[in-house]
């Protein structure tokens, strides 16, 4: 406590907690400032008749996303991106619910084990697993179609539904489900009777947030999909790595869709969730504020 | 909680408890397309196309581009890391309290992480490149007359490795911060320790293993950056880091053995750097693991 009160010793330190606050805040506007800029430069090349070293284009024009999207054969990659997303979305969360239920309520001999394997997805990166992944998949003959590439992304999304739901499991009152039981309710029906309303919100934030990092996910569609079997996000990898073949203006028009689908479903789940949940699990004790 | 669901167990545990039965899916799930592949990659890196079972192990670390595509990643992953876990950590302190500020902050930094790292890529080779926007800004109020190299070379990745990493680190921290509870801080700022004082005694302690868990998932996601690597850096030279090696061996060179070697080497070079960061952990803290609950 002492050391805690002999640190204040007033005026001199006072400037140098303000350029200390100033300093931080000066990094976070340039970092944000700098994305802003660069997300606006990407916007304004995709209607930019002709850009060449000028702060703004010569003339404007949307050419480029109609060109982009017969070049890149849109239409076929977004209905992709679609399939792939919601059977995701879905999947994860039909095995990830129940699994979720069970950690949450039970304790059993291995549960710590079981806890490690559903974590561990999640601190390995993809390309690791991803690479022995997709030798097994091309064995089983599922790499290069929709099919792979689901079971791909369901590897990380259902651990993240089981991490986000637990919680949300744990704050239901297990009277209720005793209830349920002691009028002789099955399992089953406990779970679509009482478990699954109570939880509405708990798993419409779960798929938003699966849905979102799903679309956004890389390595592991880009390790298992085929030419037909791909995601935007793939698609617009291959249209920047064979940049100098297309024009810059095309590939960017391509970027703003990508960027378009994934911001509108962000907007989308950020109504429902704390944009903390998409990288850690939530409070199990939310405290007021 | 758990003393409920403790009690409710013996009226439902009757034969044997079928609730048991509901992780059976997952587990599966995660046994055969999580385990097992990575099982089989292990296996099938000690079953090289040619040579003994050690045959793709000394490959990698006798060929020039192979073995220090380690010393590239690690010198990308390790000081990446370190900037974002070290300038999220201040921010996230600053905006503890809730406010709008911190709404409005969370919410933007997501913008980032969803965007993906492909995205962000294009976004900088269209506005750090050589006619983009900042090139021309600096050259306008003739801050800086040389040509700007941001793209294609080391600093093209690193910027990038920051930018997709810091508003991950950063929402990381700040969801542990909040979760510490403020009442300990007031209470040490009644007995007069002021924010510096308290950031030191009281939340620095608390959020150790926060830090060392959010460090970790930094870092590994800094190491195995791909598309980056390969969009904004020079994938043959300065940033040939060792996940584009595992997918050279994988699907140029149609050798699985290999890449899943190398695959291995990645995982267990990750592992060293992640037991190292525990080990740390507990050498400077050896308190309840999940503190500030009150």
């Amino acid at each position: 406590m002492s050391a805690a009160i002999s640190s204040r010793r007033g005026g001199d330190h006072r400037w140098l907690d303000r350029a200390w606050t100033g300093l931080l805040w000066g990094l976070m506007t340039l970092f944000l400032v700098n994305i802003g800029l660069m997300i606006a430069a990407v916007a304004t090349n995709s209607f930019a008749k002709r850009w060449l070293g000028t702060w703004l284009p010569d003339g404007w024009t949307t050419n480029w996303y109609v060109s982009a999207w017969k070049e890149f054969q849109l239409d076929a990659i977004l209905i992709v991106t679609v399939e792939v997303v919601f059977a995701v979305v879905f999947l994860a969360l039909l095995i990830g619910v129940p699994a979720a239920y069970t950690l949450a309520r039970r304790n059993f001999p291995g549960k710590r084990l079981l806890m490690l394997l559903f974590l561990l997805p999640l601190m390995v990166p993809p390309i690791t697993y991803g690479i022995p992944l997709a030798t097994v998949l091309y064995k089983a003959q599922l790499a290069g179609t929709i099919y792979g590439v689901i079971l791909a992304n369901l590897i990380p999304a259902a651990p993240f539904v089981i991490l986000v739901m637990t919680p949300f499991i744990e704050q239901i009152d297990p009277n209720l489900e005793s209830a349920a039981r002691v009028f002789g309710a099955s399992t089953g029906r406990m779970f679509w009777h009482i478990l699954v309303p109570l939880l509405g919100p708990g798993i419409l934030a779960a798929s938003l947030l699966v849905l979102v990092r799903t679309i956004a996910l890389f390595e592991l569609t880009f390790l298992t999909a085929g030419p037909d079997s791909q995601t935007l996000v793939v698609a617009l990898y291959y249209a920047v790595f064979a940049a100098g073949v297309r024009a810059p203006q095309s590939v960017d028009a391509m970027a703003m869709v990508y960027m378009m689908v994934t911001l509108a479903w962000l907007l989308i789940a950020l109504r429902f969730v704390n944009p903390t949940q998409l990288v850690s699990r939530v409070k199990e004790h939310p405290q007021p504020a | 909680m758990n003393t409920v669901a403790a009690a409710a167990g013996p009226l439902s545990r009757t034969p044997f408890d079928r609730t048991l039965l509901l992780v059976v899916p997952a587990a599966a799930f995660m046994l055969l397309l999580f385990v097992y592949p990575f099982l089989y990659g292990l296996a099938l890196s000690f079953n090289p196309k040619e040579g003994g079972a050690l045959a793709n192990y000394s490959h990698f670390f006798t060929t020039d581009n192979l073995w220090p595509t380690i010393w590239t990643t690690l010198r990308l992953a390790l000081p990446a890391t370190l900037i974002n876990v070290g300038l999220a950590l201040p921010i996230a302190f600053k905006m503890r309290q809730k406010s709008p500020y911190q709404r409005i902050a969370t919410t933007i930094l997501v913008i980032p992480i969803t965007l993906g790292t492909v995205l962000i890529a294009q976004g900088m080779l269209t506005y750090f490149g050589p006619k983009g926007w900042l090139s021309q800004f600096l050259q306008f109020f003739h801050l800086y007359e040389g040509s700007i190299r941001l793209t294609h070379n080391y600093w093209g990745v690193l910027i990038s490795l920051v930018i997709s990493g810091f508003p991950f680190a950063f929402l990381l921290i700040l969801s542990y911060i909040t979760g510490i509870d403020p009442v300990l801080a007031r209470a040490a700022s009644t007995l007069g320790a002021n924010p510096r004082a308290q950031f030191r005694t009281i939340y620095l302690p608390l959020l150790a293993p926060g830090l060392a868990m959010c460090f970790c998932l930094a870092f590994v996601q800094a190491f195995s950056v791909f598309p980056s690597a390969v969009l904004l850096g020079s994938p043959a030279g300065p940033t040939r880091v060792i996940s584009i090696a595992a997918y050279e061996a994988a699907f140029e060179q149609y050798d699985y053995s290999l890449a899943s070697a190398i695959a291995m080497i990645m995982g267990f070079v990750q592992l060293v750097i992640v037991a190292a960061v525990l080990g740390v952990r507990n050498l400077m803290y050896r308190g309840p693991v999940s503190g500030g609950k009150g």
